[in-house]
């Protein structure tokens, strides 16, 4: 199953388990001790990454290691796509103040 | 009214152009994006809220400010973004060097990018044409990735060190 990119790196925890994988490739558990939260959450979350096509696995003896897979170019991509969507969203924000100030000018 | 917004990027040149009409005219407009008290209420993507803490708006004086959300209060806040303005034709452009900075203004790092921020006044309306060149592209990566967890506090130190590792690892 593919999932939208945009909705995986929207969530806080996926981020920062991005921003951890990418510094070396970790075990569910070792990446689960970063996180106050429960060690089958973080298995959801590996897993949505996982589809998205952001993590890889990697078999190492027994243990099971995760790590980045994200070409740069790509994530300048989502990059510069997010933030567009923030400028688009700042700039409604400003039509919102504008609008304001000139009703109450009125 | 539907107001054109217009983005796009230039990977070669390292710029972001964007355009963008807004239903008001130019001398409203134009201290939106100079005045604190107006910044303060629409440069930060909710939840957060732009907080300045210092605004000098002439040739050499400087924007400091922060981004705030309910979950970061001002006092937890440790990264500001500097805006020094280089030039300013009053009601047509300014042109600012934008950068991290601590709470004083001290640069937290090198990456920076200039601005250019033009207005145009037309009928019932104002056109506002922003160039951003950023110095590298890794720059421009982590500003638009600055720009996208902006707020998260604890986010922009593993970023920094995420990004170190990317521009190493090369």
């Amino acid at each position: 199953m593919r999932r939208d990119i945009f909705q995986a790196i929207a969530d806080p925890t996926r981020r920062a388990i991005l921003v951890l994988i990418a510094v070396q490739s970790m075990t569910p558990n070792a990446i689960a001790e970063h996180f106050d939260v429960t060690r089958q959450s973080i298995s959801k979350h590996l897993r949505i990454l996982s589809e998205c096509d952001l993590l890889a696995q990697k078999q190492e003896g027994r243990e099971i290691y995760y790590e980045l897979k994200i070409d740069k170019m790509k994530e300048i991509d989502i990059w510069l796509d997010q933030f567009r969507k923030i400028m688009e969203e700042k700039f409604q924000q400003l039509d919102q103040v504008l609008f304001n100030i000139k009703n109450k000018k009125k | 009214m539907n107001l054109l917004f217009d983005f796009t990027v230039d990977k070669a040149t390292k710029t972001i152009f964007i355009t963008r009409e807004f239903a008001a005219d130019l001398d409203l407009v134009w201290d939106a994006f100079t005045k604190a008290e107006l910044l303060d209420q629409w440069f930060a993507p909710k939840p957060y809220q732009a907080k300045t803490k210092e605004m000098d708006f002439r040739e050499g004086g400087r924007w400091l400010y922060t981004m705030v959300s309910p979950e970061v209060s001002p006092e937890d806040v440790k990264r500001y973004s500097l805006v020094e303005f280089i030039k300013i034709q009053p009601k047509t452009s300014f042109s600012t060097r934008n950068s991290f900075a601590d709470e004083n203004g001290n640069s937290l790092n090198n990456a920076f990018s200039l601005v250019k921020n033009s207005f145009k006044a037309e009928a019932e309306k104002t056109t506002v044409h922003i160039e951003k060149v950023f110095d590298n592209l890794a720059t421009l990566e982590m500003l638009a990735t600055g720009g996208f967890i902006e707020g998260t506090a604890a986010g922009f130190n593993n970023l920094d060190e995420y990004l170190r590792t990317l521009v190493t690892s090369k």
